[in-house]
């Protein structure tokens, strides 16, 4: 801070307050709608402070809520985005950074072609092309299937490029020192690059684990079975009953949970959150 | 594109180890563009056995149609009020965080976690918080005479979604204003600060033009992911509706090719967007390079 200023120091204090207040009031209510009963979220405004069903409805959301909409059992669909999550990360940290070694570190005909076509998948998200790429899962007979759901999301161009970037930053002695020693590509790849890596893999993890973690419109297309559903689907599923009143508080109870883990993942890996994000955009 | 100046010698394994990403791009990305491609200059008889060249007739209808020419209007007023309502609140709360130092770290940690809610779940938040019956929102309008029902005001409804896509957008753009306000040199800061200007004259003086490289990528990043990636938040919430009046471009080619079925007009106006998206990445990267050699 350059100079003190105690009253604007004071302002700032209240303005950041005001506005975490109202940047958390969504979720403030979703928390204080799944404590109270469906009748009293239903007959006038939601009541501001937490209610006394708390352990009733998240009781009821892992025993019989699902069966009732048609859907699931809870921990199967958690357990659905939960793999889901984690093998796009998997995949895409594993595919990208494998590209990006080949790119960087050999010579090789059409290299800058591969380039060019990996660079394109940036500019082509799922939503803008969504029948043909139905179709093409469609005619693999990959629909309702887990390589269906995974696979067509596991390419990665920012990933690839965040690599890229990183092992040009390596020096050119590492290299050079590993030849002469007598390693190959991948022994030079697993013993230095690798470990190397470890902070902007790491980093990418976190990124990555929230873009799987809330992928909607791409399992809405191509699983039909109920047995495929993630988190995202069964919300939309709640909150779309034909006829009958929504049951809000279960609807919240079962926000609350889709949204806890990338949030704790968030808040207690900060700064690998932060990097990650920076960097990827970069 | 460079690579190391001494590189490994292998015939095959470069190949190997491009083979996973180029493999699924090809499949999952450019066989699909182009069948998108090819499909919007073909007609499919209804029962799909046989196609007909139609030429530029896809294209020539949706021009011609004011349903498609409003969602034009639509996707542009939505993307731009997104942009700037989440612009303006991260800029706002990164300079406010950037002038405390002990807390600084704890107000990031309370405002950067919007992030992580998925789409479809801040839609279904704010949905339920302006649900007309029983939200808490519509009831404290009714004391100033505002009678909100977003399924039936087109005009509510796309506030409603405004606020929703904005929301989960602050934290991102708090993020990389907060980074850029901090490699503001302070030597300027202090320059200026003993030459007598206010916080708030350094602030429109220095800051802001030190911030333009940011503030331009964040709106190109914001508007793209206005116009693409808001598609859960419209579907859990007000799906398009009332009458098409939150009905944007991505959702429309949705609800036109996988709901209505209509192939062609469907892979126009993918077409039309894929050609959105690259005049807006290219846009982005050629900023980017320049902004590498600063």
């Amino acid at each position: 801070m350059v100079e003190n200023r105690p009253f604007l120091t004071f302002l700032t204090h209240l303005f950041l307050i005001c506005g975490f207040v109202v940047v958390a009031l969504p979720v403030y209510v979703a928390i204080v709608a799944s404590t109270h009963d469906a009748q009293t979220l239903m007959s006038s405004a939601v009541p501001l402070l937490p209610g006394s069903h708390f352990l009733e409805n998240y009781t009821q959301i892992f025993t019989n809520v699902s069966a009732a909409n048609g859907l699931p059992s809870y921990p199967l669909m958690a357990a659905n985005s939960l793999i889901m999550a984690v093998v796009i990360t998997v995949g895409k940290i594993a595919i990208s950074i494998l590209s990006a070694f080949a790119i960087v570190y050999f010579r090789f005909p059409f290299r800058l072609l591969a380039f060019w076509i990996i660079f394109i998948t940036l500019m082509l998200p799922v939503e803008v092309r969504i029948m043909p790429t139905y179709k093409i899962v469609a005619d693999l007979g990959m629909l309702n299937s887990w390589a269906g759901l995974v696979i067509p999301l596991v390419a990665s161009a920012t990933a690839t490029f965040l690599f890229r970037q990183f092992f040009m930053t390596v020096p050119e002695e590492m290299m050079e020192a590993a030849r002469v020693d007598g390693a190959g590509p991948m022994k030079f790849f697993r013993d230095i690059l690798l470990p190397l890596s470890r902070t902007n893999i790491a980093a990418l993890c976190v990124i990555l684990f929230i873009y799987g973690w809330v992928q909607y419109l791409w399992p809405m297309l191509v699983t039909t079975d109920p047995s495929y559903y993630t988190l995202m689907m069964g919300m939309k599923r709640m909150v779309a009953v034909q006829d009958g009143e929504i049951r809000w508080n279960l609807v919240m109870a079962a926000s609350v949970l889709a949204m806890l883990p990338p949030i704790v993942i968030v808040i207690f890996m900060q700064r690998l959150f932060i990097r990650g994000l920076t960097e990827t955009e970069k | 594109m460079d690579t190391k100046r001494t590189t490994f010698q292998n015939r095959w394994l470069p190949y190997v180890l491009l083979a996973p990403q180029l493999a699924i791009t090809l499949i999952f990305f450019i066989w699909p563009a182009g069948q998108a491609v090819k499909s919007s200059f073909e007609r499919e008889d209804p029962f799909g056995f046989s196609t007909v060249f139609v030429g530029f007739t896809h294209y020539a209808r949706l021009m011609q149609d004011p349903a498609y020419l409003d969602s034009f209007v639509r996707t542009a007023v939505f993307a731009v009020a997104v942009t700037v309502v989440s612009m303006v609140l991260g800029l706002l709360f990164a300079v406010a965080v950037d002038r405390l130092m002990r807390s600084a770290r704890l107000y990031t940690t309370l405002l950067v976690w919007p992030y992580a809610v998925a789409p479809v779940v801040a839609g279904v938040l704010w949905f339920f918080l302006f649900n007309s019956t029983t939200g808490i929102i519509p009831y404290y309008l009714s004391f100033f005479g505002v009678r909100w029902d977003h399924t039936l005001n087109g005009t509510h409804a796309m506030i409603l979604i405004i606020i929703a896509a904005a929301w989960k957008q602050i934290s991102y753009n708090f993020l990389f204003f907060l980074a850029g306000l901090q490699s503001v040199p302070n030597t300027l800061m202090e320059a200026a600060a003993i030459d007598g200007s206010g916080p708030v004259k350094r602030f429109f003086d220095i800051s802001l033009p030190l911030l333009s490289p940011t503030t331009f990528f964040l709106f190109i990043v914001n508007v793209n992911y206005t116009m693409f990636d808001t598609f859960s938040i419209i579907d859990a919430t007000t799906e398009g509706g009332p009458a098409q009046s939150t009905n944007i471009l991505v959702y429309k080619v949705y609800q036109d090719g996988y709901l209505g079925l209509n192939l062609g007009s469907s892979s126009a106006q993918s077409v039309l967007l894929m050609l959105i998206v690259i005049v807006l990445t290219v846009v982005q990267f050629r900023f980017v390079e320049r902004r590498v050699q600063y």
